[in-house]
């Protein structure tokens, strides 16, 4: 990435409504051809970040590049960006040939040119038999198509997409996704995306950027967001069924070992973030696909017996519920494995697959 | 189709409704039935039933008070609609850029709708009047030749009532109107900057297309509030000076009370529903014609 140069370049960023701040000193580097993912829960300033690099909200501090050019006071149609929302924003009373030319036609593109650009973003949207209909007479899908083709007739390098799924029904949403992935393939452009929805994140991003309150709190590749979660918002926030938090002691010594209850975890085979300090209250998490159970716990570096709870079918695999060191405790097996409310199990995981977490702070140890 | 009916005719709500449908055919359809019947007779202090045809339409069209009338109320009609258009839009959209004293503004805006036509026109008549008002006030600080007195001439007077018009109309018109500019998603006026339309283009080729609802309901109570147009000529000039702002509505009655001439008045009333029919008429066919394709659409 580093020797495609950066594309969209935000530099100590802030933002305030009024005397509500929502963003703050925010800095984010995008390569070129770069898709990235802005992810979080609503409300914690993802759409306001990208109205701020499209241009459509003025920021209070800081500078934004695109392409190595300072664009914090160019005008939206300016900076080179094409953006999809959520909504679709159609113009209503327009085809979607008139919908996809319109803004072409104001800037002054001529006629051979702008029929040229119409022609090959409906190919590649397939939405060439659309073209002389009027919004209100197309599916949410094909809606988001059309806007997905007006930004693309733009000829921009940076995409931007705000919730473009959604207002989409599930089977539409993930159809769609695998869509833009294969466009963002295609064109090989700059994206960012916004999204609340971390599949979307998890099978899209090159990079995701989790937020929460207007911060950053990891940008990193999907695997290592959901692998070596920084903190234990992040981890709460990927992963579905969640993540398995066990509160307890942090006992240092060699090796450190973790305690909750009457459980005992050794910590050897932990990657700790940095040297270990002596003891204190911290939080385990692991995640329910990395515990195994039955023969196969006994080859892991922790194992321990326990006994089901409550069984939760989810189709291609199970989750089941049970205890450890008196804490709720959640692991996945494969759908065919019958196991019944009171059966005894063994279970157990490998620490290193773990993430501990400081009590007090959230943050990875 | 015995259920169909049940299930369309509520008999509890028939029968809640049948004083209301009682007043709506008894004073609409039966009053205007006898305006047109009475139009065809030779009444003239009193209804009578002596039918003499077309003669009071042949006699109201040689009339030049009449023609005056209609002249004025085209005029006032094409004038005061188009302003008030154009204002009440301009207004809404100086109203959505969401300032902050928005309810006071509001109420400034819809206070000459809210007062009865005869106050607001007595208002302007003060204001208007040569001895009274704005000539009088400005003569007293001192500017001795200043002279504004538009309601005493004769050609400048119409353009008096179309100015209290556009006063009276353009409030309402934006109330309708900022409903609509409200009613546009926000993502859309996002859309169109990122595309790079100007905002006046955005305004002229996608919102107002947009609010094309709203543009009908404020047109269809202006035209009706043009066609009816009476107290604002009374409390203002009286139809004068002379006959120079008489106005259909103000012809019908003073014919009927002044000139005690109830034949041509009712045909003058008839002739006055004309345009109200062709409005309505309109308008039935494009609502049909939208359900019909709409329909088609889904
Ligand atoms: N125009 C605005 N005026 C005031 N506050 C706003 C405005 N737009 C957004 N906010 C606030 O900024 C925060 C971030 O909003 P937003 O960026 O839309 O969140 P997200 O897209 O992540 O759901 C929210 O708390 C929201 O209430
Ligand atoms: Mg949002």
């Amino acid at each position: 990435m580093a020797e495609n140069g950066t594309s969209v370049s935000i530099q100590d960023l802030s933002l305030s409504f009024g005397a509500v701040p929502v963003l703050h000193t925010l800095n984010l580097d995008v390569a070129e051809g770069e898709f990235i993912v802005l992810l979080g829960p609503s409300g914690c300033g993802k759409s306001t970040l990208l109205n701020c690099v499209a241009g459509l909200l003025d920021i209070s501090e800081g500078r934004i590049f695109i392409k190595g050019k300072n664009v914090t006071w160019e005008e939206p149609k300016d900076r080179g960006i094409g953006m999809v929302f959520q909504s679709y924003a159609l113009y209503p009373q327009m085809t979607v040939e008139k919908n996809l030319s319109f803004g072409l036609r104001v800037a002054g593109i001529p006629k051979d040119e702008i029929a040229k650009r119409i022609a090959r973003a409906a190919e590649i949207l397939q939405i060439e038999p659309l073209l002389q209909r009027k919004p209100a007479a197309l599916s949410g899908g094909q809606r988001q198509r059309v806007a997905i083709g007006r930004a693309l007739v733009r000829d921009v390098d940076v995409f931007l997409f705000d919730e473009p799924l959604s207002n989409l029904d599930a089977k539409l949403r993930s159809e769609l996704r695998v869509e833009i992935k294969l466009l963002h393939r295609k064109l090989q452009n700059t994206m960012i995306y916004v999204t609340h929805d971390q599949i979307e994140a998890m099978t899209l991003a090159d990079r995701i950027a989790v937020m929460k309150g207007g911060v950053i709190q990891q940008l990193d590749a999907p695997q290592t967001i959901y692998n070596r979660p920084v903190n234990r918002f992040v981890a709460g926030f990927l992963g579905s069924p969640a993540m398995n938090f066990i509160e307890g002691q942090l006992e240092g010594g060699t090796p450190a070992a973790f305690k909750t209850g009457d459980v005992s975890i050794s910590l050897d085979r932990y990657a700790f973030d940095g040297a270990v300090n002596g003891s204190g209250a911290c939080v385990l998490g692991i995640r329910p696909e990395h515990v195994v159970f039955g023969e196969a716990a006994n080859s892991m570096p922790f194992a321990t017996d326990a006994a089901v709870e409550i069984v939760e079918p989810m189709g291609s695999d199970t989750l089941v519920w049970t205890k450890l060191g008196g804490r709720n405790f959640s692991f996945r097996v494969e759908a065919e494995k019958t196991l019944r409310n009171g059966d005894p199990v063994r279970i157990g995981f490998d620490p290193a697959r773990a993430s501990l977490f400081d009590a007090q702070s959230g943050n990875r140890m | 189709m015995q259920k169909s009916w049940r299930r369309r005719f509520h008999l509890p709500a028939v029968i809640g409704t049948i004083p209301m449908i009682l007043v709506a055919v008894g004073v609409f359809v039966i009053g205007i039935g006898f305006s047109v019947l009475w139009s065809f007779t030779s009444s003239k202090l009193f209804p009578t039933y002596d039918f003499v045809g077309l003669a009071q339409y042949r006699r109201l069209w040689a009339d030049s008070r009449w023609l005056v009338s209609v002249n004025n109320i085209w005029f006032f009609g094409l004038m005061s609609i188009t302003c008030n258009m154009v204002f009440g839009y301009l207004l809404a959209v100086f109203m959505d850029q969401r300032i902050r004293q928005e309810d006071l503004f509001r109420s400034i805006f819809l206070y000459p709708f809210a007062m009865s036509l005869i106050v607001t026109g007595l208002v302007w008549q003060w204001v208007l009047d040569p001895n009274l008002g704005l000539q009088e006030a400005l003569r007293n600080l001192g500017w001795s030749s200043f002279s504004f007195a538009p309601l005493v001439d004769a050609n400048t007077a119409i353009y008096a009532l179309v100015v209290a018009g556009i006063w009276q109309g353009s409030g309402v018109t934006m109330a309708i109107l900022l409903a609509g500019l409200r009613g546009v998603d926000e993502e859309i006026w996002k859309a169109a900057k990122v595309d790079g339309i100007p905002t006046w283009r955005t305004h002229l080729s996608i919102v107002a297309p947009m609010m094309k609802g709203a543009f009908a309901t404020a047109f269809v109570l202006q035209c009706v509030s043009v066609v009816r147009v009476y107290d604002l000529v009374i409390a203002m000039t009286g139809g004068g000076p002379g006959i120079a702002t008489s106005m259909p509505a103000v012809y019908v009655i003073q014919l009927i009370t002044v000139r005690q001439n109830v034949g041509q008045g009712m045909a003058a009333a008839t002739m006055m529903l004309l345009p109200v029919l062709v409005v309505l008429a309109f308008s039935g066919i494009v609502i049909w014609r939208r359900n019909r394709l709409g329909g088609a659409e889904a």
